[in-house]
This record gives structure tokens, C-alpha cells and sequence, in this order.
């Protein structure tokens, strides 16, 4: 994170310490996107019933975060750089904690799919779930790296999610006008796709925290 | 090497024991030579001292009656280089301390005052002789024996109060003057009086040390045999110490003087002794007062 | 937001014989603020902050170069009296100093010397300055017992009434706490922020977080030099220089 270290090597190793925990998470919901995405796919309810159980581990890890966080502040009382590390890993892990769920929801949807004939094959979902991937990964290496630029392109790329995500509804939309006996399973998909959407946007939020951490300004609410 | 440890070990013990032993027996070879003068004096000098003794003049070519005109003397010799040399070495001290920039010319005085520190006594007679009784015609008198008493007391007091001026914390001075208070207020306010009784302790000491002195005084203020008392500091006067030095050595009775000689030690060191105790005294409750 | 400047450094250097222990200071400190100086030992913080008052004239040898000013005039000037300048410049120890006499005495010392004799008006003014520094409850019974009897707090603040009895513009305060418990700490922190609308107040202090707790503004210094100096909030959350971050968090040396 910085050339120079703490002088207390312990505070240095908490510090550190939670930064390896963050993306170990990141790779976690990273996974359960992926898996998710793939039992969508391949109508695979075991692999599906997996995702929805890892996310367990996820919400452990959440908690095991948070409370390192709280303890830096109360003890450590960081300030200035590690201030603004603390406060955005507090952010950060509540980002990816969402985004678990989030894949367990999709998991959950693949579930019911799986129960009803399929539909069409899947073209535009499993590239959001691609590019939101992408985007979480991303935002953890412009964490790691300090790397601003990362994190802006972390932001734009949150519109062609949107896009994908209009386009998605759209097709959907038709899909029930010419056959009501589909609407059940283009309601699902749409919430699958808005769950990806979702993703995206925490995937801004990452890179915004990562913006702030850098910069000390919060950048949440201006255009991208 | 077990073994060779616990040797070693053994050594070092015998030669912690025998370094303690070495220290012991010094310290108490001082309290004994101490008590033993002591003991000697009283044990020779006792008979001597009675109500007359201690009052009356000396009758009889010196031979009978009493040293109340050396008391007296002594007391006013004293009394005498207090006036001068406390004054005047408080102010140096002062000088020296607060007010003088640490360099070459305040190292110079210092090295100056201990040089007279270390100058035997019967030069400082023989200063005072040729100063203060011949060459400013003050004649042998109290004021030349106490002015030659002053000078050779003086580098103890000024030695002392530098001391005492140096043991008031810096913060108090800087407490005084981060107020607005000016450099003198805070040395007469604050300084002074948290140094006094270190000042008088070491001065009474050193001034105790004088009042026994005899090669300064025998040839400024002292006499052989004055019949009547001083009247003015312009009189000579008889003085214990060398009271003492005649009888014991140019008397014409000496054999027959010897328990007057040894009374007169015996007020001597009395004296002094009580001028020691007084400066005790003013130590001990000033230590008990002070609390910084 | 900003008040007026009541102080003002103009490149200022200052040396210790030869060697230079402040290098071209210039800043402004605010009226009616708190202002914290802070830096590692020998950073020269606590050096600018006996220059503020004149006390390091009492060390031989040393010569400040450059002007600093306190409304309107240059303390330095040749026909300044540094005793004028100290009455209006109050300071405050490292450690608590109160004179060995009694709590009345240490008060109404410097006050008397001033001209203040009347005794009513002393006594008003010990009242008053007690008051002030939240000490008068505790001593009120008790003004003619020796300062030297009171705890390390007390006596601290009974320095800090000490130094409001002169009526000064400005408070300099040299790390006031750092011989303190914590409770005694806190206790000066709530009478700091007490003080700052009657007055200027400076404060040297190593604890950062107190820097953090008091002030408004923020000075860090490093190896004689003013590396920056910024609003308190903005040096603890986001300073502009990365040496100053370094040393709040820790990582230094």
C-alpha cells in the first residue's frame, strides 16, 4: 500500500491483513457469480445448490471483516491514509457481501428454471455476468494497486451493463406479449438480470470507495 | 566449568567482603579519631570550665580567672566577616549565575575564587596585614580581622551559594518570567528566597570554619591581653584560637595554664560545633519544607 | 470561517550558536483559535513556540533572523521589551511549575508586580482566573495552602489560572498534558476548548490526538521546516503532503 511502513509491525500486519481477507472475498463472490452463472446455463440444480450454500462462508468472512475493521478503529484510532482505509474496507466488504447474495439469488432462480422447459439459449446474461466479474476484479486490483485510472474505468464500465440490462428487458418484454405461457420464466430471467445489473453498480461502488481511499474525495454521487 | 564457575563466583564474593571490610574500618577509623579528639579535649578541659570561666577576664598574668574577653572576641570576629563576606558573596554568586554569560571571563573568576580557596590561611594574615593594617592605616583591629576573616570565607560562600542558586528549578524562573516579570523581580521574588536557607547553611559552615582560623587574625585584630573590652571596631580584641596559641606557647606559666588552654579549646570546638548545629538545623527544615 | 490573524511568522529563522533550528517559518496563527503544533521530538515546534514570547532570549547564543509579528508590530525589534511582550503572550509548561508558595500567592504573584495591590482587587482577580480555568471549586476553601499540595492536574490548571491572571491575548501551551493522567488530560482539553473564545491559543503537543480533539488548525513540522499547515480536519482525514500523512499514521523513522 505505501513504500513506507508502520512503525508498529503489528498494526502493519492487521492492516495488511485485512486487505488479503478483502480479496479473498473478492474471489469468492467472483466464484459464486461464476458458478451461478454456469448452473443457469447448464441447468445444473446440484451446482446451483452449491452456490447457495458457499454463500454461507461468504457471510462468515463478511462478519470476520467487519469486527478486524472495528477493532483497528478502536484501538488503533487510524488516521488521514489509514483513516480513509479502514472506513473504505468497512464499505468494501459490506459491496462484496451484497454481491454474494446476489449470486445466490441468481443460483436460486436457476433452481426454479431448471424446473420448466428452457426458454432460449443464454446470450446476453452470461456476458453481464462476464463483464460484472470483470468489474469486481477490477475494482479490487485499483484497491490493491492504488490505481485511480482503474477505478474510473471500473465506473464507465457500469454502462454497458445497463445497456445489456435494457436490452435484456426488451427481448423479454416481447417474449410475453407474443406467449403469456413464458412470462413466468422471462419475470425470473429479467430478475436475473437486474441482479447483475445490481452486481455492477456495487462493483462502482468498490471503485468509488478505491477513488476516495486515494484521493480523500467522495466521488459517489458524480457522474461518471 | 560447573566448577570453575562456582569458583569464580566464590572469589568475587571474598572480594565484595573484603572491599566492604576496607570501607567499614575507614569510616569508623574517622568516627573514632573524631570521638577521641573530642573525648580528650572534654576529658582535659572539663575541670577548667566553670560560671567564672566563661565570664570573667583573665587575672593573674593569664595564669588564673576567666577568657570571657576571647568569647566575646571570637563572637565579634565573627559576627564581623559575616557582615562583610555574606553580602558580598551572595552577590557574586548571583552575578556568577544568573546574570554572567558562560564563557572564558566567567570560567577566569571561578578558577580565581577556588585559587583563593586553596590559599593557606596565614597568607591571608599577612594580606590583611599589609591591606587593611598598614597600607589603610585601620590599625590591628576588629575591622581588619573581620575584613581578612570575610576574604578567606568568601569563595566558601560564594562556592555555596552557587550552589544554592543552581538548585532552584530552571522552571520556576521560567514560570516567573513567561508571566512578564522581569529578570531582577524574579531572582529578588522568586530565586533569592527558595535559595536562602541552602545559601545560609553552606555560609554558616564555612564561617565556622573561620571562627577557629588563627594565623588571620593574629596579626589583623587579635591581642595578646586586653584588660577591657572592645568599644569600637577600631579596638583589638583577644580571640579564642589564639588565646590558645599564646598560652600554649608564649606564655611564661605554660605547664600551669594547661587546663585553661584545654577549657578554651573546649569553648572553641563548642562553639563551632554550635554554629555547625544551627546551619543542621536550618538544613533539615528546609528539607522537610521543600517539596519540588 | 477564518479569523483574523493575530500572529504572523514572516521567514523566520532561528539558530542555536550555529546550528539552525527553524528554516524559513512563515505562517499566520488565527484569533480566538486553537492552533497545534505538532512533530517529532526536535522538530523545532516547541523552539517556535518559546519564540512566540521571547523565552528563548533566556538561552545565550541564539538569533533569529526575519520578523514576527503580533498585532501590528515586530516583537524582535531592538526597542521591544520582552517582559511587555510576555504579559500579553501567557505561557504553559511541560510541566505543572507552580511556585513553592501558597495557591493565592502563585495567583496574585505576577499580578502584584504588575501594580495590582489593592487587595480586593487581587482577590477578585484570583477568583476570577480560577474561575476561568475551572479550578475554583476545588480550592476555594483552601487559597492559602501550598500550591505544592494540589495534584498534577490541578496544579497544571492552577499554571494555566496563573498565566490568565496577566489577562493575556495569547496562550502558549508546551505540551501541558504530557505529565498527566488521562482524566487530568481531558480536564485541560474541555478547559482549552473553554478558553479558546476569550483567547489565542498555541499548543505544542505530541499526542496526536489531541491535536486532532483541540484545534482548528494544524502545523506539522519537520527538521526545523513548516511542512504544512492546514485546517485540522483536512491534516487528520487528508493531508496535501505525504510527509505529514507519514508521520500521523505512524510511519516513521
Amino acid at each position: 500500500m505505501a513504500e513506507k511502513k508502520h512503525t508498529s509491525t503489528h498494526y502493519e500486519k492487521e492492516l495488511r491483513d485485512i486487505k488479503e481477507c478483502l480479496i479473498y472475498l473478492g474471489a469468492l463472490v467472483e466464484k459464486a457469480i461464476e458458478l451461478a452463472t454456469e448452473a443457469l446455463v447448464d441447468r445444473n440444480t446440484e451446482l446451483a445448490h452449491k452456490v447457495i450454500c458457499d454463500d454461507n462462508t461468504i457471510d462468515q468472512l463478511d462478519v470476520e471483516i467487519e469486527e478486524k475493521c472495528i477493532r483497528i478503529l478502536a484501538l488503533r484510532q487510524p488516521t488521514a491514509r489509514d483513516l480513509r482505509y479502514i472506513t473504505t474496507a468497512i464499505k468494501i466488504n459490506g459491496h462484496l457481501e451484497r454481491i454474494g447474495d446476489m449470486a445466490a439469488n441468481i443460483a436460486e432462480k436457476a433452481i426454479l428454471l431448471s424446473e420448466e422447459s428452457p426458454m432460449k439459449p443464454y446470450i446476453d446474461i452470461p456476458r453481464m455476468a462476464e463483464i460484472a466479474r470483470g468489474m469486481i476484479k477490477e475494482s479490487l486490483d485499483a484497491l490493491v494497486n492504488e490505481d485511480t485510472d482503474l477505478a474510473r474505468k471500473v465506473r464507465m464500465e457500469d454502462e454497458t451493463i445497463d445497456n445489456l440490462n435494457e436490452q435484456v428487458f426488451r427481448e423479454l418484454l416481447t417474449f410475453m406479449l407474443e406467449d403469456p405461457k413464458k412470462i413466468h420464466r422471462a419475470l425470473i430471467i429479467m430478475q436475473i438480470s437486474k441482479s447483475l445489473e445490481r452486481i455492477s453498480d456495487h462493483a462502482v461502488g468498490i471503485a468509488d470507495m478505491v477513488m476516495y481511499m486515494v484521493t480523500g474525495k467522495i466521488v459517489r454521487h458524480e457522474p461518471s | 566449568m560447573q566448577a570453575a564457575l562456582t569458583t569464580s563466583m566464590k572469589f568475587r564474593y571474598f572480594k565484595q567482603h573484603v572491599f566492604f571490610a576496607v570501607v567499614r574500618l575507614s569510616a569508623l577509623l574517622i568516627a573514632l579519631a573524631l570521638g577521641g579528639l573530642i573525648a580528650y579535649i572534654v576529658a582535659n578541659g572539663i575541670s577548667a570550665i566553670s560560671c567564672d570561666f566563661l565570664t570573667l577576664p583573665p587575672t593573674d598574668s593569664m595564669t588564673k580567672g576567666g577568657i570571657m574577653p576571647a568569647i566575646l572576641g571570637t563572637l565579634y570576629l565573627t559576627i564581623g566577616s559575616i557582615a562583610v563576606a555574606l553580602p558580598l558573596g551572595v552577590v557574586s554568586a548571583i552575578y556568577l549565575t544568573e546574570y554572567a554569560k558562560q564563557g572564558k571571563f566567567v570560567r577566569l573568576i571561578r578558577i580565581g575564587i577556588n585559587c583563593l580557596a586553596g590559599v593557606p590561611s596565614v597568607v591571608f594574615g599577612l594580606f590583611g596585614l599589609g591591606f587593611f593594617v598598614v597600607f589603610l592605616h585601620f590599625g590591628s583591629c576588629i575591622l581588619s580581622g573581620a575584613l581578612t576573616l570575610g576574604i578567606l570565607v568568601l569563595p566558601t560562600i560564594i562556592g555555596a551559594s552557587e550552589e544554592a542558586l543552581k538548585a532552584v528549578p530552571q522552571t520556576f524562573r521560567e514560570a516567573s518570567l513567561a508571566l512578564g516579570v522581569s529578570k531582577w523581580e524574579t531572582i529578588y521574588k522568586i530565586v533569592l528566597p527558595n535559595a536562602l536557607p541552602g545559601i545560609l547553611t553552606g555560609s554558616i559552615l564555612g564561617i565556622g570554619r573561620a571562627a577557629g582560623e588563627t594565623a588571620p587574625i593574629m596579626f589583623t585584630a587579635a591581642a595578646f591581653f586586653t584588660a577591657k573590652l572592645p568599644s569600637s571596631v577600631f579596638d583589638e580584641v583577644m580571640a579564642l584560637p589564639y588565646h590558645v596559641y599564646v598560652l600554649a606557647t608564649a606564655g611564661t606559666h605554660i605547664d600551669q595554664t594547661r587546663s585553661i588552654q584545654y577549657g578554651t579549646v573546649l569553648v572553641l570546638v563548642g562553639l563551632v560545633l554550635g554554629v555547625d548545629l544551627i546551619a543542621i538545623v536550618i538544613r533539615s527544615y528546609v528539607r522537610k519544607k521543600k517539596r519540588w | 470561517m477564518e479569523g483574523n490573524s493575530i500572529i504572523e511568522l514572516r521567514n523566520v529563522n532561528f539558530f542555536y550558536g550555529k546550528t539552525r533550528a527553524l528554516t524559513d517559518i512563515t505562517m499566520d496563527f488565527s484569533k480566538n483559535r486553537v492552533t497545534a503544533l505538532i512533530g517529532p521530538s526536535g522538530c523545532g515546534k516547541s523552539t517556535l513556540l518559546r519564540l512566540l514570547n521571547r523565552m528563548n532570549d533566556l538561552i545565550d547564543g541564539t538569533r533569529v533572523e526575519g520578523e514576527i509579528i503580533f498585532e501590528g508590530i515586530n516583537i524582535y525589534k531592538p526597542d521591544v521589551d520582552p517582559v511587555d511582550v510576555r504579559r500579553k503572550i501567557g505561557m504553559v509548561f511541560q510541566k505543572p511549575n507552580p511556585f513553592p508558595k501558597s495557591i493565592f500567592s502563585n495567583i496574585a504573584y505576577a499580578p502584584r508586580l504588575a501594580g495590582i495591590t489593592k487587595r480586593s482587587d487581587l482577590e477578585f482577580l484570583v477568583e476570577e482566573s480560577l474561575k476561568q480555568a475551572v479550578l475554583w471549586d476545588e480550592v476555594r476553601d483552601i487559597l492559602g495552602k501550598s500550591a505544592m499540595t494540589l495534584s498534577g492536574g490541578q496544579q497544571q490548571r492552577l499554571c494555566i489560572a496563573r498565566a490568565l491572571a496577566m489577562k493575556p491575548d495569547v496562550i502558549l501551551m508546551d505540551e501541558p498534558t504530557s505529565a498527566l493522567d488521562p482524566i487530568s488530560t481531558a480536564k485541560i482539553e474541555e478547559l482549552i476548548d473553554e478558553l479558546r473564545r476569550n483567547y489565542t491559543i498555541i499548543i505544542v503537543t505530541h499526542n496526536m490526538q489531541q491535536a486532532a480533539r483541540v484545534s482548528s488548525k494544524t502545523g506539522f513540522f519537520y527538521l526545523g521546516k513548516l511542512i504544512e499547515y492546514n485546517a485540522t480536519e483536512k491534516i487528520f482525514t487528508n493531508p496535501d503532503v505525504k510527509q505529514t500523512e507519514d508521520y500521523i499514521t505512524g510511519r516513521f523513522g
